[in-house]
């Protein structure tokens, strides 16, 4: 019942923004990445009047610096979108897209710290590309043998491969440096009007903006590839991956290109954490955290980038904000402590009750109603 | 690359390699068991372990045993260990259990793709996994050390244990007694019939529900046998001490032949001695990395395991 009524609630809305005219929707767009861009800075606060300093901010976390916050929730949001592609486009289950993130930022490291055995000092800039290059290699490597076979095969060799990165991060001393880590990564180049280096230590806000622009651009590179000829074949694979193949849709190579992408978004994801950081370890790219960006993409509503930003930023954001509710009223509530416990419960409640998530795509939620409307003559057999 | 090591060292080696073996292969039985009915890689069952161990290590400090307590007589020690088996048994089978009523059956009531049933799988496992380590404060348990480990014999040079020899017994003792249940029993004929055709078995009048349902009660079994072999083994847990164990036992179960409950046992073996050689020649810091890899070189060359997948139907 609820359900039928909130497809009415989210239908009207849809139509009418799709009712609108175009230039009033590009406008509504560009006013929001406006917001989302000067969202850290101090005197857009004072500019609307909210006390500086006092903490009833509605979306200010207290305990940490907010423009910090905001760069963690835009990791996290570009490594949902990246997962997306796996996940919600094609349908394969990556249970170890950390592994990935973490291969970035070690290859980042390594390349560029003057503390890496490498001694190749390179600038941060041009260690990124090669950043993005392992990581879809590896990408390719371990995807050509699981994704012929069948697709859960997938899932748990892609569970095994994050932890043995971070395993073999761990107690590798000689090239990564075990849990010592790897020091002194220098930051992106670039400096501001004063002549002071653009991105610092403590200002957050820069690497905000970086986070921003890129998600901005892998968006629209995403968007426009899940339009064409490869996205259609991906929800055909998604669907029917039988039908696909007999169809002539080369189901092997999409599937691999689908991986491929999102461990190459995520290896560009790792590669400006390491920029930021200047510091990495092995306890940095723990498993919880790949399945925190899988809950994230499921919440969302897989299959839809929306869906996929939204997920990321409750995901990450709500916690962190929960954090700093809690400690305004007096109560020393840490959130993050039960974060994925809670949205371990969700992506099982999710599943039973609204699979497509919370923003879904149309014709995935579709396929769901589809199988449901499937299900039901089956269970009029007195087998329950 | 150590080969003294390796050689010198061969059948001490062989033997902790299989005593570890036992143990995966224990754990391996459920996920093929659950792998053969629903084709479903039930990630939870690695926390259906954990619950195992936790239970043993409660059941044995609520009969007055901690670390510090000296070993007691075989009469004491007997009733400890048979209570702690019989509790952790029953706490792994009733975990996996509820995660099959909580989690998958209401899928399967809504025909949900195979797809929703791994993210439930993983979700259920985080659940358990996060639900003991917040309530333990993340910390490592250690056991009473019920039966101090004594060389009964030495074998071409190699210490045996009485631990040891125990974990090889029960398992081969279970092992035992699972394949003749499944293979000679009504029930057992049951979970055969609906592994191979389950639409089909339904129509010949096999309750589909009672077999997935009796399928995971024992994977559990089986599970908490493993978990209290491994509390007398390794003396510790934690609430994170499925994954990595649980990792290793699916891979065992692929090794083996998915589906297969010998192929189980022998895919179980195999990796504990395979893993034991590894961390001899290369060192320790690359045990863990060797199931992994030996999975990953399985599935490109011999996907249907070992022994073959019993089934032998490949889902694409």
């Amino acid at each position: 019942m609820t359900a039928t009524v909130e497809k009415k609630r989210t239908a009207g809305f849809k139509s009418r923004w799709a009712a609108m005219p175009k230039q009033v929707r590009w406008a509504a767009i560009a006013a929001l990445i406006v917001l989302l861009y000067i969202l850290p800075n101090k005197w857009f606060y004072e500019y609307l009047g909210f006390p500086i300093g006092s903490d009833y901010f509605a979306f200010y976390t207290t305990r940490s610096d907010f423009a910090g916050v905001l760069f963690d929730t835009a990791v996290f949001v570009l490594l949902a979108v990246g997962l997306n592609v796996v996940v919600g486009f094609a349908g394969l289950l990556d249970l170890g897209y950390f592994g990935f993130y973490a291969l970035g930022a070690y290859t980042v490291a390594l390349l560029t710290s003057p503390e890496s055995r490498f001694g190749t000092n390179w600038p941060w800039l041009a260690a990124v590309p090669l950043a993005v290059m392992v990581a879809m290699v590896s990408g390719v490597i371990l995807g050509g043998p699981t994704l012929r076979l069948r697709g859960d095969y997938l899932a748990i060799v892609t569970l095994g491969f994050a932890e043995m990165i971070r395993l073999y991060a761990a107690r590798n001393e000689g090239i990564l440096q075990g849990q010592r880590g790897i020091p002194a990564i220098p930051h992106p180049p670039g400096s501001g009007t004063d002549g002071k280096p653009l991105f610092g230590v403590v200002d957050a806000r820069p690497y905000y903006w970086l986070m921003l622009t890129l998600i901005l651009i892998v968006l629209l590179l995403i968007r426009n590839l899940a339009n064409s000829r490869v996205g259609r074949a991906w929800v055909a694979i998604r669907e029917d991956e039988d039908a696909a193949e007999i169809m002539g849709v080369p189901t092997f190579k999409y599937k691999l290109w689908a991986f491929a992408i999102g461990a190459a978004v995520a290896g560009l994801t790792g590669a400006v954490f390491a920029g930021k950081q200047t510091f990495i370890n092995s306890d940095q790219f723990v498993l919880e955290s790949s399945i925190l960006v899988l809950a994230a993409v499921i919440l969302g509503g897989a299959g839809n980038i929306k869906g996929a930003i939204v997920g990321g930023a409750v995901t990450w954001y709500l916690p962190e904000w929960l954090r700093g509710v809690g400690d305004l009223i007096g109560v020393e509530f840490d959130a993050a402590e039960y974060r994925i416990l809670v949205f371990g419960l969700v992506v099982i409640v999710m599943m039973i009750f609204r699979p497509q998530g919370l923003v879904p795509n149309r014709r995935r939620a579709a396929e769901f109603a589809d199988r449901r409307k499937e299900a039901v003559p089956q269970e009029t057999v007195p087998n329950e | 690359m150590n080969f003294d090591e390796l050689f010198g060292n061969f059948p001490a080696l062989t033997i902790t390699g299989l005593e570890q073996g036992a143990i995966y292969a224990l754990i391996a039985l459920g996920y093929t068991l659950v792998y053969g009915v629903l084709r479903l890689i039930n990630f939870a069952h690695s926390e259906v372990f954990m619950v195992g161990t936790f239970t043993a290590l409660w059941t044995w400090q609520a009969l007055g045993y901690d670390q510090n307590s000296a070993a007691p007589a075989l009469g004491p020690l007997i009733l400890a260990i048979v209570a702690g088996l019989v509790v952790a048994m029953a706490a792994s089978a009733v975990t996996a259990v509820t995660v099959e009523l909580v989690a998958y059956r209401p899928l399967r009531r809504r025909n949900a793709p195979p797809l929703a049933f791994l993210i439930t799988a993983i979700g259920a496992s985080f659940v358990l996994a996060e639900s003991f380590g917040i309530s333990t404060s993340r910390a490592p348990f250690g056991m009473p050390d019920l039966i101090p480990q004594k060389t009964v014999f030495t074998l071409f040079g190699a210490a045996v244990t009485n631990v040891q020899l125990l974990i090889l017994g029960v398992t081969l003792i279970m092992m035992i007694a699972l394949d003749q249940f499944v293979n000679r029993s009504r029930m057992g004929r049951g979970i055969r019939a609906v592994a191979q055709d389950a639409d089909t078995a339904a129509l010949m009048g096999v309750n589909k529900n009672r077999v997935i349902l009796l399928v995971f009660v024992l994977g559990g079994l089986m599970a908490g046998v493993g978990a209290l072999l491994w509390d007398l083994r390794f003396g510790y847990t934690k609430f994170n001490v499925g994954f990595l164990i649980g990792l290793k036992a699916f891979s065992a179960a692929v090794l083996g032949g998915i589906g297969n409950l010998r192929g189980a046992l022998l895919g179980g073996l195999l990796l504990g001695v395979v893993e034991n050689y590894a961390a001899g020649l290369f060192g320790g810091d690359w045990k863990d990395f060797t199931g992994f890899v030996l999975l990953i070189v399985l599935l490109m060359f011999r996907p249907t395991g070992l022994l073959g997948e019993s089934l032998g139907r490949a889902r694409a």
